[in-house]
């Protein structure tokens, strides 16, 4: 080394020389010194520090690895799900809109079918209705004109007590009761 | 953003103003900068500040080991100079003297092996000691909670485990990258702590010391090597492809390529980390060769925008070592499909 510097330290100085040979000299105490110590921290750092520390990180990278491959699985199992769900529930909305179908033609027709049977029943009811006045509208007459022959008779009676002294007058008076029935 | 910049460089200056030595200003052109060499480089005592006369060091343990007189231990005080904390030939101690440029020598000139205690090695300690506390603490999280979202240490630390992991090793390495993911961690991160830690000010220029750079690229080489499979040492001593008379150049080129590698390694981060030093430290000495105020609330200027780029040189560098670490141990065990063209 020494020998191959030595042509471009001729032109400095000999303080600067022995300054750079001190430089590129390595010291035999450091070497000694740096042999021991190097080796005494790899011995305790490899046994002590980076094993356990690699084989943390091993262990953590492995834990997330699995993690993430735990997430994409349950992922795809949400998706899966998610989409039977829909598809289920597209079903069911289906079901749904043709059972209210059904409900409403079958209401619709449980009210025709009612307004109907209500109609009929109430143009029966009129029927008996206006019969029943019938009856009793010919009952009423029946009577009116029964009320009127006995009272007819009644009046006859008095008048024939009162005034059938007179034969003229009683032709008379039954000439009027007459005429009168007959207007009546 | 001008402001933040602005009270960033005051806390910066107040701070320098303690790492440089005041001595530095009155003397000569030499030794207004001699500071910045002596802050790049290791040395035998760890020194602080200076008040006047008064030195804040802290003396290191100077160990030495030969053949004849066996291991032995020093305190950096015995060599030097109590008053001036300087070191020099004629404060020896028990046959060793530390120079003027902090190298220790033996009176009798007799070989030895130096094991000192200096600056960077206290400094490589406490980085070693925050990156294993950190960790620690970061692991402890995972250990306590079990493997939950990361708090307070380990938010800090698992990124950069994750990056090193993915990024580095599994890209560069290929399948069989879970073997070296603890060394690539361990490698960042004590070249980020060292990198970072080194710009406080006060600190030592521990991963701008070749040693320590040396230190690292061995190991990367070691363990390349080490891992190589049939395939790599084919593709140096009998590459594919390749006629005959063509692999007199072609495997001392691989040969010295396989050493290249660990070298280009350690350059890089020396020079890198080096040379960022010695920038910062080099405003700082315009200050005092010219002796202006006005130069000087320039440079402190420049030496913040020069330390917010060192954060980011901080990171690359840990990350370019890290990265053509894992490169070369990936081409190592790599498995070549053998019509492939190289």
């Amino acid at each position: 080394m020494a020998l191959g510097l030595s042509p471009f330290l001729i032109s400095i100085g000999q303080t600067e020389k022995s300054h750079i040979m001190d430089l590129i000299t390595p010291g035999s105490g450091l070497i000694f010194w740096q042999l021991i110590g190097f080796l005494g921290l790899l011995f305790i750092l490899i046994k002590f520090a980076w094993k356990p520390m690699l084989a943390a990180l091993e262990e953590r990278e492995s834990t997330i690895e699995n993690a993430l491959k735990q997430a994409e699985i349950a992922r795809n199992e949400m998706a899966n799900l998610k989409a039977e769900n829909e598809k289920l529930l597209a079903e069911a909305r289906l079901e749904r809109d043709n059972i209210l179908k059904k409900a409403q033609e079958a209401s619709n027709k449980m009210i025709e079918e009612a307004k109907t049977e209500a109609q009929k029943q109430g143009a029966q009811l009129i029927e008996n209705a206006k019969a029943v006045i019938e009856t009793e509208k010919k009952a009423a007459l029946t009577e009116v004109k029964n009320q009127v022959a006995s009272l007819t008779l009644e009046v006859t009676e008095k008048l024939l007590k009162k005034n059938l002294a007179d034969d003229a007058s009683q032709k008379a008076l039954v000439d009027e009761y007459v005429k009168d029935l007959k207007l009546n | 953003m001008t402001r933040k910049i602005l009270v960033l460089s005051i806390l910066f200056s107040a701070f320098l103003l303690f790492n440089t030595n005041s001595s530095f200003a009155a003397g000569s052109e030499e030794d207004k900068t001699s500071f910045i060499m002596h802050h790049v480089k290791d040395s035998h005592e760890w020194h602080f500040a200076t008040f006047g006369h008064t030195h804040v060091t802290l003396p290191l343990p100077v160990i030495v080991y030969s053949s004849d007189r066996g291991l032995e231990f020093f305190s950096s005080t015995n060599f030097q100079n109590h008053d001036t904390h300087a070191f020099g030939k004629e404060y020896a101690h028990e046959g060793y003297y530390i120079d003027e440029h902090d190298h220790l020598g033996r009176v009798d000139g007799a070989s030895f092996i130096e094991l000192s205690i200096t600056k960077n090695v206290v400094m490589m300690f406490i980085v070693m000691f925050v990156l294993a506390y950190v960790a620690l603490s970061a692991a402890n999280h995972y250990k306590k909670n079990g493997a939950v979202a990361p708090k307070g240490a380990a938010a800090l630390i698992e990124p950069i485990v994750i990056f090193v992991r993915d990024e580095i090793a599994e890209k560069s390495i290929g399948p069989k990258y879970k073997k070296f993911v603890p060394y690539l961690i361990t490698l960042f991160l004590f070249i980020w702590f060292g990198n970072l830690l080194g710009l406080l000010p006060g600190a030592a220029n521990l991963t701008g010391n070749i040693a320590v750079t040396m230190t690292l690229a061995v190991l990367t080489f070691i363990i390349t090597n080490v891992n190589g499979n049939k395939d790599y040492w084919k593709h140096v001593f009998a590459t594919p492809g390749v006629p005959i008379p063509m692999l007199l150049i072609i495997v001392p080129v691989e040969i010295i390529g396989l050493f290249t590698k660990p070298f280009a390694l350690m350059v890089r981060l020396f020079v890198a980390i080096t040379a960022g030093h010695i920038v910062i430290l080099g405003f700082i000495a315009l200050a005092f060769i010219f002796e202006s105020y006005a130069i000087g609330v320039v440079s402190t200027l420049m030496v913040t925008f020069i330390n917010i780029i060192e954060l980011l040189v901080a990171t690359i560098q840990a990350y370019v070592f890290t990265l053509f670490t894992a490169m070369y141990i990936g081409g190592a065990v790599a498995e070549h499909a053998h019509d492939e063209h190289h």
